[in-house]
């Protein structure tokens, strides 16, 4: 057998970016910057209000040439209208109802973009207006039910001990606290975009920015009553994700695939900045509630959470984003009495839906604020209180999984504090902030990521990859893995690479088109280096595997490729998810490994808040992680620091504005995310356990930054204030000065 | 452009070092006009010039091509993104692009990532590097203040402009960095 021993002569180095050179010419192409023969452009008609009946929608303006355009309604889907995802709520097209502003109602399509424009202003759309739910309280308190019969998309119950006795002992203290998030938009720099293309003999082809091809695939399918193989889904070079061209581009395929079936030429939808902003996904706004029962010598003996989250008008991926935040909102910490109860509530909000992180960043927000309750209740410091309930190897969390690994998390924590200078600036601080204007502050959160899919679900997915051999004898894998910015192309190079033993040059990653690439699960989760990369490693082995069986020498692989396939034909192998023995999960009671392992971390924020103008400001990010084996320095880096400046926007200045459920700050001007200027030094550090799960030891790592930074920064802005009034808390994010300033109000000091 | 903008004027100009007429509306983006000759290295990401994404050189000067009006164009010298080696003095080839150090420094330290903004900011760096040769850290981030980046946090674009900056001030003549696959 092979690979017994894989030498990293490629993982561990920061080699060049596969597609480096494309991006920084200019000739890497995305979306809006392909153009097929004959393509006209499409423009999609939305709903004006949240809630109600269509009575009509008229194109009868008189200024406009409608015989020129094609037109689509819900009666021009050939099969199913539906957005094919978890459940089958989602329409392609509002027929009848519409249950969010923006809801597509009608698409239109013309060769001149400009009078397109003009065209979607003229639609006349008469609707009769009802009711709708705006908030979480509103949802929970069924004014009015707009989904299932309590407007519940899902709920979970985790249950671990006695939560009753834990609280009813003997001298323990309780402390209770509520803790709200605001939604937050993906902003990737590249709006959404498709083209789509269809003949009779070939069916459909859509080209797109998007992380999960085979999703769009599975979508298209029934929205069009077609075989699998009538359906084809190109991702292009794709400007950015984050969760936001998760489930998205599903609907834009449909609707762009509408307009091409009708009209028979090739459609491009690109959506502008506003569109983009109004009319997609968002995470999902929270509130959560905690009470935690300490003993006077701050070990943790209960904690009681509620978790909710504002799903908006359809289910979309609120189940699954509710259940990571459900497993993370009792951290990383060994609690013997757990009790979280959660709910995804239906309001008429446009669907929130996959914002890196999932779930996670809300919940683990509210905790990391709350402990730092917890610790001030019985007089202990912040980092003393986590010391003191950190999981560690052998112990068990809220879902009564047995820890096989030691997180290592008191390390973390130190390394963190003394990169920071904690302790020399904590006792400056509080010296010299009482006279200072501009008072400074230094917060904390510790935290974890499990990787991959969570419970069940990687073994459902059951993911494939592929490896080819090409006929020079470099390798070709075969994934629909995307690069989204985050570097698919150069790890998986790199695994394959250390795997054949072979020059990193010597491999290529195919494009994701799943006409060519077999089905390796969704872009998300945390799961393309862990849970695909392994794959890639396991495909590349067995290549290797195969050379050998057929008598070819494997000192030089390449040589042994290109020789087997002059000589016998393609060389092709795929390999496939299984489960690790010992992995078990109970999807009924939630219960057992949720996460075959996880990413741990420490995140300090230093922050200055200007007493006069109410501004806080971070001025300094250290962020410890482990995350497994780093496969490319400078990539994983740069998710960190990515990530940690997107949660600082999170928790600062990041503000979606609601009103009766329509975004009305929907534009870069007024949505407001960080600068170049904004942004600190954000300091990363690596601690390396490798996992047996991922290739070479590696972890997920993309969604784990957005977890921990706000209430670091939180936290950091309260011990900044604790000298006046007795302290201010802030237990809501995003944390604009304007409500710093009606905190000060409050605590009569403005 | 048949029935919103019928109206259509011809803009001389000089795009990328070469003579040029753009045709289209006098009010139409001159983003839209680069586009449509196939320069689509110039990007879209927001429309009303928040984003820097569409940056291209104007006379020497930063601006955002989605808020400059064609006519405007009139007698300018135009550079873009594919126009960057050839203002470093570097030849392009067929098969490998030779970069400009901005270019070549935004791959070797990790600056471009999902690659939509690294357009508009190579091109802003570009001209920061033009005026100051020896810029601070602040400068530097100064100067990108009106390009955005969602995926780096923007230290490894702060570092590849530093790197570019050491590079040209030593008048180094770095080899483009490989690629393969796709």
């Amino acid at each position: 057998m092979v690979g017994e021993t894989i030498q990293s002569n490629w993982v561990g180095r920061s080699v060049p970016r596969r597609e480096g050179v494309s991006k920084v010419t200019g000739r890497a192409c995305y979306v809006d910057d392909l153009s097929l023969p004959g393509m006209i452009h499409g423009a999609t008609v939305r709903s004006p209000v949240a809630r109600g009946s269509v009575r009509a929608l008229r194109f009868d303006d008189p200024s406009i040439p409608w015989k020129e355009f094609t037109i689509v309604t819900a009666r021009d889907i050939p099969g199913k209208n539906v957005v094919t995802l978890i459940e089958h709520d989602q329409p392609l097209l509002a027929d009848g109802v519409v249950n969010h502003p923006e809801e597509p109602l009608a698409l239109i399509a013309h060769e001149d973009k400009y009078l397109l424009e003009r065209a979607r202003a003229a639609v006349k759309v008469e609707i009769d207006e009802l009711p709708g739910l705006f908030s979480i309280e509103e949802a929970e308190a069924k004014r009015h039910v707009i989904w299932g019969e309590d407007n519940v998309f899902k709920s979970f119950q985790i249950e671990r001990g006695d939560v009753g006795k834990a609280f009813a002992a003997p001298g323990v203290r309780i402390v209770e606290g509520e803790y709200r998030t605001g939604a937050q938009e993906q902003l990737y720099i590249e709006p959404n975009g498709m083209i789509a293309q269809w003949s009779e003999a070939d069916g459909l082809t859509v080209w797109g920015s998007l992380q999960c091809p085979y999703y769009v695939h599975k979508a298209l399918t029934p929205m069009f009553n077609l075989p699998d193989e009538k359906v084809r889904v190109v991702q292009l070079e794709t400007g950015g994700g984050f969760g936001g061209k998760e489930e998205y581009p599903s609907m834009l395929a449909g609707h762009a695939a509408l307009l091409a079936r009708k009209s028979g030429r090739p459609v491009k939808m690109i959506y502008d900045r506003a569109e983009d902003m109004v009319a997609t996904t968002k995470r999902h706004p929270s509130r959560t509630r905690h009470r935690t029962a300490v003993t006077a010598d701050g070990k943790i003996l209960g904690m009681d959470i509620e978790f909710l989250l504002d799903g908006g008008a359809y289910a979309t991926l609120s189940a699954v984003v509710l259940s990571r935040g459900t497993i993370h909102a009792s951290g990383p910490y060994d609690v013997p009495n757990v009790r979280i109860r959660s709910a995804a509530l239906a309001t008429n909000h446009p669907p929130h839906g996959a914002f890196r992180g999932f779930g996670a960043p809300q919940s683990i927000f509210a905790l990391e604020k709350h402990l730092d309750r917890v610790a001030a209740a019985v007089g202990l410091e912040p980092e003393e209180l986590r010391r003191r309930n950190f999981l560690k190897h052998g112990g068990v969390t809220a879902t009564g999984q047995v820890l096989k690994e030691e997180p290592g998390l008191n390390a973390l924590m130190e390394r963190a504090m003394k990169e920071s200078g904690w302790a020399e600036k904590r006792e400056r601080f509080a010296r010299e902030n009482p006279e200072a204007r501009v008072k400074r502050g230094l917060g904390l959160a510790t935290f974890m990521h499990g990787a991959g899919f969570t419970g069940s679900g990687e073994r459902n997915l059951a993911s494939v990859v592929g490896i080819e051999g090409l006929a020079d004898g470099r390798v070709r894998v075969l994934a629909a893995s995307t690069e989204i910015g985050q570097g698919t192309n150069t790890i998986f190079s790199q695994v394959a690479a250390d795997a054949l033993g072979v020059d990193f040059m010597d491999v290529e990653v195919a494009r994701p088109d799943t006409k060519f690439v077999p089905n390796s699960g969704p872009t998300v989760a945390s799961r393309t280096v862990m849970i695909v990369g392994k794959l890639v490693e396991t495909a590349a082995l067995s290549l290797k595997q195969v050379l050998l069986d057929a008598g070819y020498e494997v000192g030089d692989v390449r040589e042994a490729v290109r020789r087997y396939i002059a000589e016998r034909g393609p060389l092709k192998v795929y390999s496939q998810y299984k489960q690790p023995p010992g992995v078990f999960w109970d999807d009924k009671l939630y219960r057992g490994e949720a996460y075959a392992t996880y990413a741990w971390a420490c995140y300090l924020a230093e922050v200055s808040v200007d007493t006069a103008t109410y501004e806080a400001r971070v001025e300094d990010f250290v962020a410890v992680q482990d995350v497994g084996k780093v496969v490319h320095p400078v990539l994983a880096a740069g998710q960190i620091e990515g990530g940690v400046a997107q949660g600082i926007g999170y928790a600062l200045c990041e503000e979606v504005v609601w009103k009766q459920g329509r975004m009305m700050n929907g534009r870069m001007t007024n949505y407001i995310m960080p600068t170049a200027a904004d942004a600190p030094p954000i300091r990363v550090f690596f601690a390396e356990h490798p996992t047996p799960h991922g290739p070479q030891g590696a972890k997920g790592i993309g969604e784990l930054p957005l977890d921990g930074v706000a209430p670091a920064v939180l936290n950091a802005v309260e011990d900044a204030l604790r000298d006046l009034g007795g302290g201010l808390k802030f237990s809501s994010i995003p944390l604009l000065p304007e409500r710093v300033y009606e905190t000060f109000v409050k605590g009569g000091l403005a | 452009m048949s029935g919103a903008f019928p109206v259509k004027c011809t803009v001389k100009c000089t795009v990328n070092g070469a003579a040029q007429e753009l045709q289209g509306h006098p009010m139409e983006r001159l983003l839209d006009s680069l586009r449509d000759t196939g320069l689509t290295g110039t990007k879209e990401g927001c429309g009303e010039g928040e984003c820097g994404a569409c940056t291209i050189l104007m006379d020497g000067e930063p601006v955002n091509s989605c808020l400059v009006p064609l006519a405007q164009a009139e007698g300018a010298e135009l550079c873009t993104v594919e126009g960057l080696p050839a203002r470093a003095g570097r030849k392009v080839s067929e098969d490998r692009a030779a970069l400009h150090p901005v270019q070549a420094c935004f791959v070797s330290e990790g600056g471009a990532q999902c690659g939509i903004c690294t357009p508009g900011m190579l091109v802003a760096a570009t001209a920061l590097l033009e005026r100051n040769a020896e810029p601070t850290d602040a400068e530097v981030r100064e100067a990108l203040a009106g390009n955005l980046c969602r995926c780096t946090g923007y230290m490894k674009i702060v570092n590849s402009v530093m790197a570019a900056a050491r590079e040209m001030r030593a008048g180094g003549n770095r080899a483009a960095p490989p690629e393969a696959g796709r």
